[in-house]
């Protein structure tokens, strides 16, 4: 069988080289809106995986392939219609209003448009100190001096505690959103998008931030991104995601260089290197099309209609995330543990299917 | 063709002002480059660095006021595109001079038709009638790549998605087959398999039909993979200008050296990222100077007190730096070791 979420359910993908412990386990995790007209998107369509203490999970897709939507549901920002968010042994899809507001101390997020993500109306010191108000962490003259000792993490300067967010640049705002979201002393921070806004100079000065506060707060990153190259640089994991599904995830370095699924290997191949040489010799998988819209998305192997690999069963069967290599898994039937190598399968050959 | 050494496209000293209750921002000072015809000229820059206003000011629509062109030359096909009439310079652009920007969306009327926006520009340009200028409509978008076009050229723009959209855009910019293409982050917005189709598309029809590009973008991946030539524009001026294997192999300005190592390499395992401190500086408010030094990790005295000069480095080889021969060196020293 190919198409059995039971089967994932018991066997969730897993690093067996080290012997690690989810702190985030996502359990068969469905998201679904209603779109009007009685239609339904599949914003994420039964995902499950491990996140696991202390590292940082790349999470990459194009637009609509609710790589977003996964990071905001984890958080309940965004509500689940079905699946488990297990963190600390509880299952954060099922708590109540209140009890979510008390979890949100220990899993934080980061956003794209910091500018949207902060009170035009706040002063900076105001801002970062509101959720330690909120938590009752510390107040008066104390929430003043951890504002400050915030403030000065991220690298903002002290004397801009009484300033207004329009009075900053992009990157100042992205440091104080993430001034805002260590200010709790969270374990888990979503990062969504967190450096694509900014300029190129600027994304190194957030990446080398993020990964600093990783190391000297023993936080766990999931890092969203359309950004394959930042992805790559910060994690040590990376799940690629296509209309609502998982279709592979591995290493950061192997899902570069070693990629198994089709759609995989033209994302990789579609990253621009900044190197004219390397450039200059690259042969691109160049995919013809459009992503489907997530309204309707095609049956079986949700890639098989800009697949070049694609044969008649990918259009009938859905493909299971399956461990084709030690701690490399993929979504797709013309490959097996067997087989891994989709350019030496026989033509019109599934061998994902028999396994 | 008035053109006698293959330069299509001359700018010479352009300075493009705006003025703002902040005072005068020079978003364009002193900038000079050259294209030559066939060839591919990458603009890179961050935000503020005058890369868009630059490109504005050759097709001669920069806002005013606020904006005006204070001075330089743009010289297209032998003609000075300053000189022109306003009505002399509409004869240009659309026709042989096009854009595409960013986002599709704000050069299409939401309100038009496909076919109608395509059948204006040639109906306008190349005096097309109206079966004519149809059939060439939905050659176009045949060209560049729309599946059943005979049908899309009916739909509106709010039909097509990001990635057909912008492909639409290239149609109408490539209609009149001009000789200058600017393309101005034209794929900033799309997903990265989508901008592997256009920046294709974009290599293909270049070849097809010798149009010269300006590629603007922030993206140094794709200046490595689409250009001939690169510009590197800093709070308005040009900080460096090569061949654009030169200018990735032997950077000879810090700016530049800095900005290629930030760049995360997928294909190299890299520990952590060099970053260039600070902020880009506000072009309203510049101290006397070079304007990157208060980022510039060699910056010395004279940095702060003397505008840099522009060192020629090689053939076609210019940075703008009080030091650009020590650092041409020094890459070239990096370049021998590695190799």
């Amino acid at each position: 069988m190919t198409e059995s979420p039971g089967l994932m359910q018991s066997a969730p993908p897993r690093l067996t080289t080290l012997v690690r412990e989810p702190l985030v386990a996502i359990r068969d995790l469905k998201v679904y809106f209603k779109a009007g007209k009685g239609r339904i998107v599949k914003a994420v369509d039964g995902v499950t995986l491990d996140i696991f203490k202390g590292e940082t999970l790349g999470l990459v897709g194009e637009s609509g392939c609710g790589k977003s939507t996964l990071g905001r549901t984890i958080l309940r920002l965004t509500e689940p219609t079905a699946g488990q968010v297990l963190y600390r042994d509880q299952d954060l899809a099922k708590l109540s209003a209140k009890q979510m507001r008390e979890q949100r101390r220990h899993l934080q997020i980061i956003f794209q448009d910091p500018y949207a993500s902060l009170n035009p109306r706040m002063t900076v010191g105001q801002i970062i100190g509101e959720p330690l108000d909120t938590f009752k962490l510390a107040s008066g003259t104390e929430a003043e001096r951890r504002v400050q000792e915030l403030m000065e993490t991220v690298g903002l300067s002290k004397r801009f505690v009484k300033r207004y967010p329009h009075e900053f640049s992009g990157g100042q705002r992205q440091r104080i959103g993430i001034a805002r979201a260590l200010a709790v002393d969270p374990d888990f921070i979503v990062a969504d998008e967190p450096i694509s806004a900014l300029d190129v100079s600027i994304q190194a000065q957030i990446m080398n931030l993020l990964e600093r506060l990783k190391r000297e707060k023993n936080l766990t990153y999931l890092f969203i991104s359309h950004d394959l190259r930042a992805v790559r640089h910060v994690s040590d994991r990376v799940a690629v995601m296509y209309l609502g599904k998982l279709v592979e995830l591995t290493g950061a370095r192997t899902i570069y260089e070693e990629p198994l699924m089709p759609y995989t290997k033209a994302l990789i191949s579609a990253v621009p290197v900044p190197d004219p040489e390397i450039e200059s010799q690259r042969r691109r998988i160049v995919l013809e099309g459009d992503v489907p819209s997530p309204l309707n998305p095609p049956a079986g192997c949700r890639f098989h209609t800009r697949c070049p690999y694609a044969i008649q069963s990918c259009k009938e069967v859905e493909p299971a995330l399956v461990e084709i290599k030690p701690d490399h898994f993929a979504a797709c039937i013309r490959i097996s543990p067997d087989q891994p190598d989709i350019d030496r399968v026989k033509a019109g050959e599934a061998p994902g299917l028999s396994a | 063709m008035s053109n006698n050494n293959g330069t299509l496209l001359e700018v010479k000293n352009l300075r493009t002002y705006f003025e703002t209750e902040d005072g005068t921002v020079k978003a364009v000072d002193g900038v000079s480059f050259a294209l030559q015809r066939g060839e591919t000229l990458g603009i890179v820059g961050e935000s503020g660095s005058g890369k868009s206003v630059t490109n504005l000011s050759i097709i001669r629509l920069v806002p005013n006021p606020p904006g005006r062109i204070a001075g330089g030359e743009i010289v297209f096909a032998g003609q000075d595109l300053l000189q022109l009439t306003e009505e002399e310079v509409r004869q240009i652009r659309g026709r042989r001079i096009s854009m595409i920007f960013q986002d599709p969306m704000t050069s299409l009327n939401p309100f038009m038709k496909i076919s109608r926006q395509l059948m204006e520009m040639t109906r306008l340009h190349l005096g097309h009638n109206k079966a004519q200028a149809y059939e060439h409509a939905v050659k176009m978008l045949e060209m560049v790549g729309i599946p059943d076009a005979r049908a899309r050229v009916e739909d509106y723009p709010h039909e097509f998605s990001g990635g057909m959209r912008q492909r639409v855009m290239i149609a109408m910019a490539l209609s009149c087959e001009p000789e200058l293409l600017i393309a101005d982050e034209p794929t900033t917005a799309l997903d990265v398999t989508i901008q592997a189709q256009i920046l294709e598309l974009i290599k293909k029809l270049k070849q097809r039909t010798g149009t010269s590009v300006i590629l603007i973008t922030h993206d140094l991946g794709v200046v490595a993979g689409m250009t001939d030539h690169v510009v590197v524009m800093y709070a308005g001026k040009v900080f460096e200008r090569a061949p654009t294997r030169e200018l990735f192999a032997l950077p000879g300005n810090p700016y530049t050296r800095g900005l290629l190592r930030s760049v995360p390499d997928p294909t190299a395992e890299q520990g952590k990222l060099y970053q260039i401190p600070g902020l880009p500086p506000d072009v309203a408010h510049l101290k006397p100077g070079c304007p990157f030094a208060p980022r510039c990790d060699r910056v010395a005295e004279i940095c702060r007190q003397e505008f840099p000069p522009f060192v020629q480095l090689n053939a076609e080889h210019y940075s703008l730096c009080h030091f650009a021969a020590e650092v041409y060196r020094e890459s070239q020293k990096e370049s021998s070791t590695s190799l």
